[in-house]
């Protein structure tokens, strides 16, 4: 199935307006954007429908784009029944960052929405163990934040290493 | 400075402690096999039979309470930290620690990273810094010989006497204050 036609499908099942974005010369992967409200539905209807058949979450990704206050949550899939790709996409507030977790679609995104919890912050309702999963547990802040600033030691550890003339200078 | 004379049931040597056991801590230099990253498939390699660093009695162990060196092979990351901090703090002293690798001695290529630490020498004593990524077994057997040479100068025994209080005997009646 052609992604413009996976594009209508949704839209037709969904009964919302979806955002499509596609380059003619065909550079990167065509996508179209869900309101988060429709985050879960949308996937469940990608993974379970007939004619989609998405039994394959490639990944699973995050996008801070602070300048349309928003995290955008993208998922790349796949259909290995079918032999067709698609690109998922969702916005969240940036604020107050909130999304239904798809984790009961496609169990392989518990760990995905663990990184993006952990490094742009976005709350993932209905996941089983939301923890941090490559910073420590008591990090500060979101790494992956535009606006992110590094503190400067953590637990006795400088963040920063003094640079070789300031080290000769004392 | 050791004196060396010949005697009827062969020869004897006469010198201080001290150099009696610096040669045998100095030859029997057992390694943590621990790695955090890609530099310890060299520190595997170093164990080997192509660079066996095990002529030089030096062995590897998989357990911080009987090894005396801790290699920290790889990128260090802040959770990974304080577990290296857990198994130095388990190690027996003396205790060296070698930073192996640009990684481990500054933070290397992921210096400017949000979750690398910028250099094992930020929150451990590091007695000797290897170059390279990764090095080559050769230059971590020379990292290894380089601690050697530490441990051959060290006053050891001079410094854990030094460390032990007058009066260690607690059969002694103590003294009313």
């Amino acid at each position: 199935m052609e992604a413009v036609e996976i594009k209508n499908l949704l839209q037709q099942q969904l009964g919302v307006d979806i955002e499509w974005c596609s380059d003619e010369n065909g550079v990167g992967d065509p996508f179209a954007v869900v309101p988060a409200e429709k985050w879960l539905e949308a996937c469940r209807l990608a993974r379970g429908h007939e004619q989609l058949q998405f039994d394959y979450l490639r990944a699973l990704t995050g996008t801070d784009r602070p300048e349309q206050e928003v995290i955008e949550v993208v998922a790349h899939l796949f259909s290995y029944r079918l032999r067709h790709p698609f690109v998922l996409k969702t916005r969240a507030q940036r604020t107050q960052p909130v999304l239904d977790s798809i984790s009961a679609v496609w169990p392989a995104a518990e760990w995905y929405e663990r990184e993006i919890f952990d490094l742009l912050g976005v709350d993932f309702r209905g996941h089983r163990d939301l923890r941090r999963i490559m910073m420590p547990d008591d990090w500060p802040g979101h790494p992956l934040r535009k606006d992110y600033q590094q503190p400067d030691d953590y637990h006795g550890i400088p963040t920063s290493r003094p640079r070789a003339e300031e080290q000769a200078n004392d | 400075m050791t004196h060396i004379e010949r005697g009827p049931e062969g020869g004897y040597a006469v010198g201080p402690l001290d150099r009696l056991f610096n040669l045998a801590r100095k030859h029997s230099l057992w390694y943590l096999l621990f790695g955090t990253a890609c530099c310890a498939i060299e520190l595997m390699q170093t164990g080997g039979p192509r660079a066996d660093a095990d002529r030089f009695g030096m062995m590897f162990r998989s357990t911080p309470r009987q090894a005396d060196v801790l290699i920290l092979a790889g990128t260090i990351t802040y959770k990974m930290a304080s577990r290296i901090r857990l198994l130095y703090d388990q190690m027996s002293e003396p205790k060296y620690v070698i930073a192996m690798g640009s990684c481990a001695s500054t933070g290397g290529l992921f210096q400017k990273s949000y979750s690398v630490v910028n250099g094992g020498d930020l929150f451990l004593p590091v007695d000797v810094y290897i170059p390279g990524c990764p090095p080559r077994p050769e230059s971590l057997v020379e990292g290894l010989m380089t601690v050697q040479r530490l441990i051959e100068k060290e006053p050891w025994l001079k410094k854990a006497w030094g460390k032990l209080p007058e009066r260690s005997d607690p059969h002694l009646p103590k003294e009313n204050v």
